[in-house]
């Protein structure tokens, strides 16, 4: 007989390749994720790169009160939120739409051929979509504004022109990326029980209440768990997309948190007034999705994790 | 979807579906074609002509141009190492990390699961990363990329999902025959998941080939940089660094749209090979119940 000591010992030498292989992703873990985590220490100093992490001065709380009595701070906060929130209004819908037109066409290989049109801007990459939208609609040389002054109309400053920003970022980020999100609804969809149709037909319900009380509550739960992550998420911009948007002219409206880090951290080498602002984001973005997930469950659905 | 068969039909509602649809299609479709179609034009048509489908006089000479300018091509090459390596390193180590992972018996799997997880719930921001990557001496080497970039916690935990629903029996009988773990993961496990690894190289690939700003962010010398940055100073932020990767020259703009649809292309041509794998392979995980 073995005794516990010999059998726990046992199965640590019989998990001994496996943790050979985990070795090299955990180091990948706790060096690139977990002490930058350690480093957000330099929030509390006056980091002075000569000095190190272990000689600088430590001041407090001083750059939290700095970012909370800087004009800046509202600003921030409020387009970050403003960009988060009009994807939730106008992005979130998009996908869910697609699913369901896409499920009521009736040709299989046009669905088909939907299904991958839609995928492929997801494979492009920001650099390209911008330069799409700079080559169509720029006020010089934009194939679309050419054509509008060719037929004596004004051209729209839809780059240009700050009022255009917000509107241009979402459709953007509708553009490359509804259909992929589309995905997870094609599948729920795919889900669903046909009897449930077959039922309803015979009991005479037309195509728009099949969808009403038989496609849509098919979906809730997806519905349900994807908005809540997006809720969890409030915080966080696609970083790539707006700063290549970015530009002098819709700085107000565009400068969100991270790339006010980029600018004032990277760029002119604030370091730890920047970290300061990146660990209120990391935290504000950490209790919203705890939050959520919280909300979620007492409603009686599956968390997120 | 048999569905459709039996749910009645209904012209109006037809009609509207499939409008709907081809307009999706068009908004999609339309500028890709205006870019590839007029990266065939001459300057004078894209000039004066504005937005038009197909050119009245055809010629390569933007693509010869590009073929010809020796940054273009110094950045595609350095593009398509940083997607080769990276996706090679990045593959490695996930898939090690998730076959260790995927073994239930395994002990301090949950702590070193939670680990995983809570990376994707807060990060200390790119300052302390980047102050990181700076003290390791990586700055302005390849290794940067690979390094901050190696695994994306969400294809490690789909990819780890995807071997634990991985047969135990076969496994079993290997381990019986004295197989080693890594004998049994690379002679058993990845030849029967070619799905999900096929899905996932082509998702690492297209991050490293998409992603320009940890590039920006860690590379300094003009001849490192990769295509997707060339791109980004010639068409968007032309005023910013503009000598450093592009040396001032005047791109005219069918240049511009040859080298939109050159940096495009590479995906575009793996995509459809890929795609019926990560239809089945993607979703393994992405979907409770």
């Amino acid at each position: 007989m073995l005794t516990e000591r010999q059998r726990k010992l046992r199965a640590w030498k019989r998990g001994i390749p496996l943790y050979l292989m985990i070795l090299p992703g955990l180091l990948y873990f706790i060096i690139f994720k977990y002490i930058p985590m350690g480093g957000v220490v330099i929030a509390f100093q006056q980091f002075d790169p000569f000095d190190g992490f272990l000689k600088s001065d430590w001041v407090g709380l001083d750059n939290f009160r700095r970012l909370f009595a800087e004009q800046d701070f509202l600003r921030l906060l409020g387009n970050t939120l403003m960009l988060s929130c009009m994807n939730l209004l106008l992005f979130f819908p998009a996908p869910i739409v697609l699913a369901l037109l896409l499920n009521e066409a009736r040709h299989a290989l046009f669905r088909k051929f939907v299904q991958t049109v839609v995928y492929v801007p997801h494979f492009l990459s920001w650099v390209i979509v911008v330069s799409l939208t700079i080559l169509l609609f720029s006020v010089q040389e934009g194939g679309v504004n050419k054509l509008l002054v060719n037929y004596g109309f004004a051209p729209i400053e839809l780059l240009t022109d700050s009022d255009y920003f917000r509107f241009l970022y979402v459709s953007q980020s509708i553009w490359k990326e509804a259909g992929w999100s589309a995905v997870i609804f094609f599948a729920a969809l795919a889900s669903i029980d046909p009897t449930l149709y077959e039922a309803a037909v015979v009991d005479g319900a037309s195509r728009w209440r099949q969808m009403w009380h038989i496609t849509l509550p098919g979906l809730r739960t997806t519905i349900v768990i994807l908005f809540i992550l997006r809720v969890g998420y409030l915080m966080d911009s696609s970083f790539e997309h707006i700063l290549l948007m970015q530009n002098p002219t819709n700085l107000q409206l565009s400068d969100v948190f991270d790339t006010y880090v980029y600018r004032m951290g990277i760029i002119q080498g604030d370091f730890s007034y920047t970290t300061t602002v990146g660990l209120f984001k990391s935290v504000v973005g950490l209790t919203l999705i705890l939050l959520v997930n919280r909300i979620a469950k007492k409603l009686g659905e599956e968390g997120v994790y | 979807m048999k569905a459709h068969d039996f749910r009645g039909r209904d012209p109006l509602y037809q009609t509207i579906v499939y409008t709907l649809l081809v307009l999706i299609l068009l908004i999609i479709l339309i500028p890709f074609l205006y870019v590839v179609f007029a990266s065939f034009a001459t300057k004078q048509e894209i000039l004066t002509r504005g937005f038009f489908l197909i050119p009245k006089v055809w010629t390569t000479n933007a693509y010869a141009y590009l073929m010809k300018n020796q940054n273009f091509m110094t950045s595609f090459q350095n593009s398509v190492i940083i997607a080769i390596f990276g996706t090679a390193i990045s593959m490695t180590v996930t898939t090690l990390m998730a076959y260790g992972l995927s073994k239930t018996w395994l002990k301090g799997r949950r702590v070193l699961n939670f680990m995983v997880l809570f990376t994707m719930l807060f990060s200390g921001g790119i300052i302390p990363l980047y102050l990181l990557v700076r003290g390791l001496n990586l700055l302005d080497s390849y290794w940067s990329l690979f390094l901050t970039g190696a695994i994306a916690p969400f294809n490690l935990i789909i990819i780890r999902s995807s071997f634990q629903n991985f047969p135990s029996e076969i496994e079993e009988s290997a381990r019986i025959d004295g197989c080693s773990e890594l004998r049994l993961l690379l002679k058993i496990v990845l030849p029967l998941s070619m799905p999900v690894l096929a899905t996932f190289t082509l998702f690492y690939t297209v991050e490293y080939w998409n992603s320009y700003f940890s590039s920006i962010l860690y590379l300094t010398s003009a001849e490192k940089m990769p295509l997707q940055v060339f791109l980004r100073q010639m068409l968007i932020q032309p005023s910013e660094n503009m000598g450093a990767v592009v040396e001032g020259l005047e791109f005219s703009p069918a240049v511009r749209m040859a080298a939109v649809v050159f940096t495009a292309i590479p995906l575009l041509v793996v995509y459809p090979f890929l795609q019926k794998y990560f239809n089945k392979g993607m979703l393994l995980g992405s979907v409770k119940g």
